[in-house]
């Protein structure tokens, strides 16, 4: 069993996004989902500080501070982007224009619920971003993150113990060691890595899991 | 002759009371009124509350006016940063109070100042710490935070182009704030690369018409210009 690398996280993401949507990428993480859109796909990338039609990163000396995403990165523009301020860029996340986010987590829990803001320790200074309005707006809250932490917890919880940023939003989370659909019964995996037992991916992950046909098959 | 076009950073914000309400726009380094703010540490107006999404980068601009000790309030969504050393500093000591708020609540709260909204419901921070004692309401099967709007006694912003009717321009990104900010202060202060004659903006590219506009100052442009933010 070899676990998939941010990468190969960031691929599998790709996969699912379809030719014309519209897609929010956070911060960290899920930026490199925007290397894995196959080339001939057309995928139009919102920043959250007035941006449709992200294009790549622009060669060395062709930055301009005025042009950077949510991540305060300089970016480029493709033909056929747009700016607008704020209000509306918020409009289209939290009005559900926005087809799919995908965001990184520290937990996500068995009913979708998702915390990826905020450690809870108590000097933490606090800062939630956009996060709050992607949870609850976008069409699809895609989760792209590491199935257990550096000390082997579950990233996936029966009850977050971490601050909420979000009620039930999760709709489908990618590991490196599966895909697993929030679904209203519960936790259903959809694939697993090769070599993964579905009762090792079970006894990693701290909700109870159900198989889907397809990830049966492929066990 | 109307004429909102005024010679220096420092006239435009003589006024500037202690206490008061101040927006500031820009996400990050994009769109953040540099002069306006150096002007403003130098006018020396303290006990301020400052709006804008972050709090300070580094050691210029609003991280410089945290650090001159005149902030006694931040809303914002995004304090955290690598370089908010300033801010990050102030607030472990309990310096400088925070108002947290998520980055599309506090764009509407400014837009709603700006629209003559009362308040409005938000499915954003539902079931959330930042929720915790606001009412809430469930509307068509979905559950709202009841959120009221940001007014300010001035909002600093940064455009590209201004006529002297204050009708402005924005360039790419920089845009963000500017617009509902502008909407949203009594007065509104606007630094600007370039003024032209009455007429020579498009009409249809004005973004923010001069109507929301009370203060222009053309400023040279900033060292960083076109380079990496």
């Amino acid at each position: 069993m070899k676990k998939l690398d941010r990468n190969q996280i960031a691929a599998r993401v790709a996969r699912d996004i379809p030719e014309g949507a519209y897609v929010n990428l956070g911060i960290g993480l899920p930026t490199l989902v925007a290397n894995h859109i196959p080339k001939g796909r057309e995928v139009i990338l919102h920043s959250e500080n007035g941006v449709l039609g992200i294009g790549p990163r622009p060669a060395p000396g062709q930055e301009d501070e005025d042009l950077i995403n949510a991540g305060k990165e300089p970016v480029t523009l493709l033909p056929g982007g747009a700016y607008f301020h704020h209000a509306d860029s918020f409009g289209m996340i939290r009005g559900g224009h926005i087809d799919f986010c995908v965001l990184g987590a520290f937990q996500v829990s068995a009913a979708g619920d998702l915390a990826n803001w905020h450690t809870g320790e108590p000097d933490a200074i606090p800062a939630v971003g956009g996060a709050m309005d992607l949870a609850m707006g976008a069409k699809k809250v895609l989760v792209m993150m590491e199935h257990v932490t550096k000390s082997g917890a579950s990233k996936i919880v029966e009850q977050c113990s971490y601050p909420l940023t979000g009620v039930a939003c999760v709709n489908r989370i990618y590991t490196d060691l599966a895909v697993i659909d929030v679904r209203p019964e519960g936790l259903r995996v959809v694939e697993m890595i090769d070599g993964l037992s579905f009762e090792e991916l079970q006894r990693l992950t701290g909700a109870p899991l159900k198989v889907g046909a397809a990830a049966a098959k492929a066990a | 002759m109307i004429d909102k076009i005024l010679p220096t950073p420092q006239a435009a914000l003589a006024d500037v009371h202690d206490g008061a309400t101040v927006m500031i726009g820009g996400f990050g380094n994009a769109g953040m009124p540099a002069q306006l703010i150096d002007a403003l540490i130098e006018h020396g107006a303290k006990g301020l509350t400052i709006v804008n999404n972050n709090a300070g980068n580094a050691d210029t601009g609003l991280a410089a006016l945290i650090k001159a000790r005149r902030v006694k309030k931040m809303i914002c969504s995004f304090p955290r940063q690598a370089d908010s050393w300033h801010f990050d500093g102030q607030y472990r000591a309990g310096e400088i109070e925070l108002e947290l708020v998520p980055q599309g609540t506090l764009a509407e709260r400014i837009r709603a100042a700006g629209a003559g909204i009362g308040a409005f419901f938000t499915p954003t921070a539902y079931g959330t710490r930042l929720a915790e004692g606001k009412e809430s309401r469930r509307i068509g099967g979905r559950d709202y935070v009841l959120e009221y709007p940001i007014h300010a006694d001035y909002a600093l912003i940064k455009a590209d182009r201004a006529d002297r009717w204050g009708n402005l321009t924005y360039r790419k990104s920089a845009r963000n704030f500017g617009p509902i900010m502008a909407s949203a202060a009594k007065c509104t202060v606007v630094q600007v690369r370039e003024t032209v004659e009455l007429g020579a903006l498009d009409p249809e590219e004005i973004v923010t018409p001069g109507i929301f506009v009370q203060r222009v100052v053309r400023v040279a442009p900033s060292a960083s210009l076109g380079k990496a933010a």
